[in-house]
């Protein structure tokens, strides 16, 4: 075999693949925060069965979690242009990020709700506490610590998931790699090399997250 | 030669010492009762008699066989030692028979008719014949304990190992259970039972042993030993506990 | 352009969604058996089976399905074979499911009590009789509910392998939107397509789902 694997057209793009990563750091930055916030209202609409809202975010959840999100992405990007709504790629994949890990964060956030023992709730009715007050400092902490495990893990998905929006023309990790391969033809030193990359990006954020959730959530620094 | 012996076993988890030296000796046919508070390493000996925990130092034989603890393949000591625990543990997808007929069928091998006749045997020796197709959970704690009885003595063990076998029962159900092991002590089944029942280690005991702190502060005749308690800890533990 | 009646975009698409539906099926199929042996290394005592078996899972759970799918379509390439997207989606979707089955598939065996661990040892049982008899059987009950709603992400999973340029329902639909200009009726009924397949599964997972705590309750 007369092929040698080079590491040439790594280190010659080596700024590309870094603004690809951080540009992929950031989206799904982006998308985790909207999205953990989107879910967290979905789960109160949901636990409490309030008008409207719980009914929206029912189908919502729905919709999201039975079809790709690539089908999502391309719906946003392409279909709603015909609605008058233009976006760039990268708005349209931080939008999708966002809805698609909305709809699980509401599933997942909404079963730490539930988990919440009924004493606590009690114990906070007893005290006058209003169901917003007891939401935010009796249910809100405990559920979030319970579900935070799966939260990360649905981030990182959400992270690994956001290579296919290279599709639309977001200048994230793997439009880097597929922009060197296009210049190099190394095609597969640049796609290993971007796994790799994808690979730490995972392990890192999982452990900034866990760091995150033990700190802020837990309300602990020990 | 006394079928189980041992002498000065320690065991560590971690920084804790939870034996510090204990000596045991049980011979064949003896009904031994080890009562003390919780956290004095009770358990730990028992688990450490059949190999479900390590030791750290010490001898331990079984048997006339030499134990280091570090064995691979505990399946012959198994073999001679049964266990029934506090919680039960029953297979739940298992019937009664099921659970009973799964080792002795698998382990040694024997035919279908052979341990549907132990099963049937062992069963009724803990008086249910009639549940052989009871599920666990279709059946009273104080059964599901008989149940499990059962299952190791289908195993033909030299000795039973019982870990405080009736603390997780209703008090009502206590009594059948107890009837049982009685009922195998006066067959010579030999017993080493962790228990908290103080009535029944004196009356159906041969050897009474006081746990403290990891040791063995004292042991004798039951009888003599509830009577006249030689140090202050075993007065304080039976008086707290009658 | 050709001109397209919604008949025939949905007709298209039903070609993808049965390309879709038999991709599904043999990643599911194959990863599941593969999942079984990536399971068995994963929870084997000796370090030299689980240590690769567990660099395996994260490998899998750790990357872009998309990354996974290049390198394989390209690491053949390297070997001077040519791969058509078809074999690729299969073999990239396969490896993918074994890793994720065989991380579920473990937390229902470490889930079982450690006192029925425990007494299978007491009975003197081998760890594969106390696994045969004791472990799996109660395990499947409770990975029933996690496999079968994997299996929605297994169906969502194929639509990646539409950038590697397999004829499924978004190739299909691509496709179609680029000759129709009408990418918002054309992604809605991609949408429509996927939905059909993937929420009786949802459904199917909660209602299994269910049903076991309900057992458990009892
Ligand atoms: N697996 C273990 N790891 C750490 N500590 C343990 C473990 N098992 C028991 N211990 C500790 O060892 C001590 C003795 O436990 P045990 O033998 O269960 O006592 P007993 O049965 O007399 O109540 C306790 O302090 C207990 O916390
Ligand atoms: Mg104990």
């Amino acid at each position: 075999m007369s092929y040698a694997f080079s590491i040439e057209p790594i280190l010659d793009n080596w700024e590309i693949f870094a603004q690809g990563a951080a540009m992929t750091l950031l989206l799904t930055a982006l998308g985790a925060v909207t999205g953990v916030a989107a879910g967290i209202l979905g789960a109160v609409s949901r636990a409490w069965r309030l008008p409207v809202l719980s009914p929206f975010y029912a189908v919502y959840v729905e919709c999201v979690r039975n079809t790709p999100f690539l089908v999502q992405l391309y719906f946003i990007f392409f279909g709603l242009p015909s609605l008058g709504v233009k976006l760039s790629g990268w708005e349209a994949s931080f939008l999708a990020m966002a809805l698609n890990l909305g709809a699980y964060s509401t599933e997942i956030i909404r079963a730490g709700v539930m988990a919440v023992p009924r004493g606590q709730i009690e114990a906070a009715e007893s005290l006058a506490m209003d169901r917003w007050q007891i939401f935010r400092f009796v249910i809100l902490r405990p559920a979030l610590k319970t579900v935070w495990p799966a939260l990360c893990s649905q981030i990182i998905i959400v992270m690994l998931g956001s290579s296919v929006c290279s599709q639309v023309a977001a200048q994230e990790l793997t439009y880097a790699a597929n922009l060197i391969q296009s210049r190099t033809f190394r095609a597969f030193e640049i796609y290993f090399f971007s796994t790799l990359l994808y690979l730490g990006l995972a392990i890192l954020v999982r452990r900034f997250l866990k760091a995150f959730g033990r700190r802020i959530i837990d309300g602990r620094t020990a | 030669m006394p079928l189980v012996l041992a002498e000065g076993i320690q065991k560590n988890f971690g920084s804790l010492e939870v034996l510090k030296g204990v000596d045991l000796r049980v011979e064949e046919g003896e009904v031994v009762a080890i009562i003390g508070r919780s956290g004095s390493g009770k358990s730990t000996l028992l688990r450490i008699i059949n190999g479900l925990e390590t030791f750290d130092a010490g001898i331990l034989s079984i048997d006339g066989e030499r134990r280091t603890g570090l064995e691979k393949d505990l399946r012959p000591l198994r073999l001679k030692v049964g266990m029934v625990f506090q919680q039960f543990n029953l297979f739940p997808h298992l019937t009664a028979g099921e659970n009973v007929m799964l080792a002795p069928r698998e382990v040694k091998k024997l035919s279908q008719r052979a341990v549907r006749e132990l099963a049937e045997e062992t069963l009724s020796k803990v008086g249910l014949a009639d549940k052989f197709k009871a599920y666990p959970d279709q059946l009273s704690g104080g059964q599901q304990q008989r149940v499990a009885i059962a299952r190791a003595l289908a195993m033909r063990p030299k000795a039973l190992l019982c870990d405080e076998i009736t603390s997780a029962l209703d008090p009502e159900l206590v009594g059948e259970v107890l009837d049982v092991v009685q009922r195998l002590a006066a067959e010579g089944m030999t017993l080493i039972m962790v228990t908290h029942e103080m009535r029944f280690a004196r009356n159906v005991g041969n050897k009474l042993i006081f746990m403290h702190q990891g040791k063995v502060h004292e042991e004798g005749d039951p009888r003599e030993l509830f009577a006249h308690p030689k140090t202050p800890e075993l007065a304080s533990f039976t008086s707290a506990i009658q | 352009m050709i001109s397209f009646s919604l008949w025939d975009i949905v007709r298209h698409l039903c070609v993808g969604a049965a390309w879709t539906a038999g991709l599904s099926l043999v990643a599911f199929a194959l990863g599941g058996a593969a999942g079984l042996g990536v399971l068995f290394a994963r929870i084997s005592p000796r370090r030299r089976l689980s240590a690769p078996a567990k660099a395996y899972i994260e490998f899998f759970q750790d990357t872009p399905l998309l990354m996974q799918l290049f390198l394989i379509f390209f690491g053949f390439g390297l070997l001077g074979l040519d791969i058509s997207p078809l074999l690729t989606a299969a073999i990239g979707l396969t490896l993918f499911t074994s890793a994720y089955l065989a991380e579920i598939w473990r937390g229902c065996v470490e889930a079982i009590p450690k006192g029925q661990w425990e007494a299978s040892d007491c009975l003197a049982m081998s760890s594969l009789q106390r696994m045969r008899f004791v472990i799996l059987p109660q395990a499947l009950r409770t990975a029933i509910p996690p496999t079968v709603g994997f299996s929605v992400q297994v169906v969502k999973g194929t639509a990646v392998t539409s950038i590697i340029g397999f004829m499924e329902i978004t190739k299909t639909g691509s496709m179609i939107a680029n000759a129709t200009f009408k990418p918002l009726l054309v992604y809605a009924l991609a949408a429509v397509f996927y939905f059909i397949i993937c929420f009786p599964l949802s459904a199917l997972a909660r209602r299994v789902e269910r049903r076991l705590h309900a057992a458990c309750a009892r």
